[in-house]
């Protein structure tokens, strides 16, 4: 490794930090201004996400939404991937694939589609409809990470249960489901994550009902800017850096994310 | 193992088929069927077949927003694309526990919300708390400035949102290349700058592409950014269909709107798949 080629790693890497560095310090801010060097330290902005009712019922919502659309994403995921795994169904590849679509197509495409549904079904503005919209939205990531857990298992593992007597219910709930648990709890990881991040949608379903907490900050912008946008995009990196640095401490994170599987150095 | 039956594996498969079909599929056909109903003004629309919506495709308005819509999605897919291609590169040359922190990192920045993203860019680049105040420390300016909104402002936050998605659309193809590939140019007497381009980069030219096609797409699916960043002709079609269907109330040309930026999507995404598809 040149020294060259390091110097571009961190150059890049330094333009990726460079906005979150600007928020953090312009949260640390005294006076309710935004400059960077913060002037003046203090923890106030913080404080208020927590305790303010509005802030704090935001974070509320988003944190309800992401665990309730992280599950539901699961559930749908699970079953799926399972099936197509298991019974190499003739339409796997294809319900495989629509199970793909929801988050390769553009989200503001999703969120016209769950906004005309939601409007027709009648449960417009409901906290239920923004739940299950996430779910459905971000089962992609369960759905590949459950595949890739399915697909590492060894097969004779599997025959050797059956050759024990053990029927379909008990291999699947005593050889791979233990197995595929990391992976399952990954995809739940991502889902929850990105729930908790993502605005389009839930702006178009309940943007004026159920506040979450993009949603506040984006109402609040026509405002101005304050502080305490500082602190909840903080909140929210530290969220997903603590999450992403699970998988990454206890799972195989470059194995999920494409790499082939290689030993330890 | 193949004897075995099928159908449990389709009753399994009924619940998540049936919830990606009424969720997923049944929402795209009612917004076809809004995209083709009669406005009435006051924000209502009322069922029947007008091709009013899309008529409005025709007019400078929408060719203003398409042409703008593509100009700048392409720039930032291919900044972000020149940018994430050696670093990916590099990043898996990199022994593994470096790796993990960095795809942290990257995964963290990838799924912060565009809210976030937008706000942040804005304060990066604003007059108070902006790198401006940086170059002005540094005597390179003599006064801090503010460069949002604008167009560069809007190049730069598309730009940033793609970089950590064009990384890991390219994470697996680079991880996966042959170590022995770089290390053969060496031994031949390539430099480490012209292996990587005369070696690396064509062995991968499919996979650059495909990455060019599914940044493009995911950076015109950015919905906030151009409406943060920038000055209302700098806005794209996402974010033409977000104030359509919100702010002027007209749902059936958003969803006109949404048809075709669906069907472009599925065009170049399928595209992708069909001929650039690294995975099997």
């Amino acid at each position: 490794m040149t020294a060259l080629a390091r110097l571009y790693l961190f150059v890049v890497l330094g333009i990726l930090s460079a906005p979150i560095v600007v928020v953090a310090g312009v949260s640390l801010n005294e006076r309710k201004s935004l400059y960077f060097p913060p002037r003046g330290i203090s923890l106030a902005w913080f404080e208020q996400l927590f305790t303010d009712p509005s802030w704090r019922g935001a974070l509320i919502n988003s944190l309800t939404i992401a665990v309730c659309a992280a599950v539901v994403a699961v559930l749908v995921a699970l079953p799926l991937a399972y099936a197509i795994w298991r019974y190499k169904l003739r339409f796997g590849a294809l319900l495989y694939t629509i199970g793909l679509a929801p988050f390769i197509l553009p989200p503001v495409v999703s969120a016209i589609g769950f906004l005309s549904f939601w409007a027709t079904v009648g449960l417009y503005g409901q906290m239920i409809a923004v739940i299950l919209s996430h779910g459905i939205f971000l089962t992609t990531l369960p759905l590949v990470t459950i595949t890739l857990g399915l697909r590492s298992i060894d097969p004779t593992v599997i025959e050797a249960a059956e050759t024990m007597g053990a029927d379909e219910r008990a291999v699947a709930r005593t050889v791979v489901l233990p197995l595929i648990a990391p992976y399952m709890l990954s995809g739940l990881a991502f889902a929850f994550v990105l729930s908790l991040n993502e605005y389009i949608i839930a702006f178009m379903i309940a943007g004026f009902t159920v506040e979450t907490l993009p949603v506040k900050i984006f109402n609040s912008l026509r405002y101005g800017y304050t502080p305490t946008m500082g602190a909840a995009a903080v909140v929210f990196v530290l969220l997903a850096i603590a999450v992403f640095g699970l998988i990454g401490r206890f799972g195989d994170l470059p194995k999920l994310l494409g790499a082939w599987e290689r030993k330890p150095d | 193992m193949s004897t075995r039956s099928t159908a449990p594996g389709y009753a399994l498969a009924f619940f998540p088929t049936l919830a990606l079909g009424i969720l997923f599929l049944v929402p795209f056909g009612i917004m076809a069927t809004i995209s083709v109903a009669h406005r009435i003004s006051g924000g209502f629309y009322e069922p029947g077949f007008t091709l009013a919506s899309y008529w409005r495709f025709v007019s400078p308005f929408f060719g203003n927003i398409l042409f703008n819509s593509l100009l700048l999605s392409a720039l930032a897919a291919v900044l972000a694309v020149a940018i994430a291609f050696p670093f990916t590169y590099l990043l898996t040359r990199q022994p593994r526990r470096l790796q993990v922190p960095i795809l942290v990192g990257l995964l963290a920045v990838l799924s912060l919300s565009e809210v976030i993203v937008g706000f942040s860019w804005s304060t990066l680049l604003s007059r108070s708390a902006g790198i401006s105040n940086l170059f002005v420390a540094i005597g390179l300016m003599e006064k801090a400035q503010s460069w949002t909104p604008g167009l560069y402002a809007v190049i730069a936050g598309l730009t940033y949102v793609s970089l950590p998605y064009a990384t890991m659309v390219l994470y697996p193809a680079l991880s996966r290349l042959d170590p022995e590939l770089p290390e053969a140019a060496r031994t031949l007497g390539a430099s480490p700058l012209r292996a990587f381009f005369e070696v690396i980069v064509p062995v991968c030219r499919k996979a650059i592409v495909a990455c060019l096609i599914m940044a493009f797409v995911y950076s015109l699916g950015s919905y906030l950014l151009p409406s943060l960043l920038g000055r209302p002709q700098h806005w794209t079609i996402t974010v033409h269909i977000t104030d359509q269907a919100i702010y002027q109330s007209n749902l059936p040309f958003a969803s006109a709107m949404a048809v075709f930026l669906l069907i472009t999507a599925l065009a170049l995404v399928g595209f992708t798949q069909r001929f650039l598809g690294e995975r099997a």
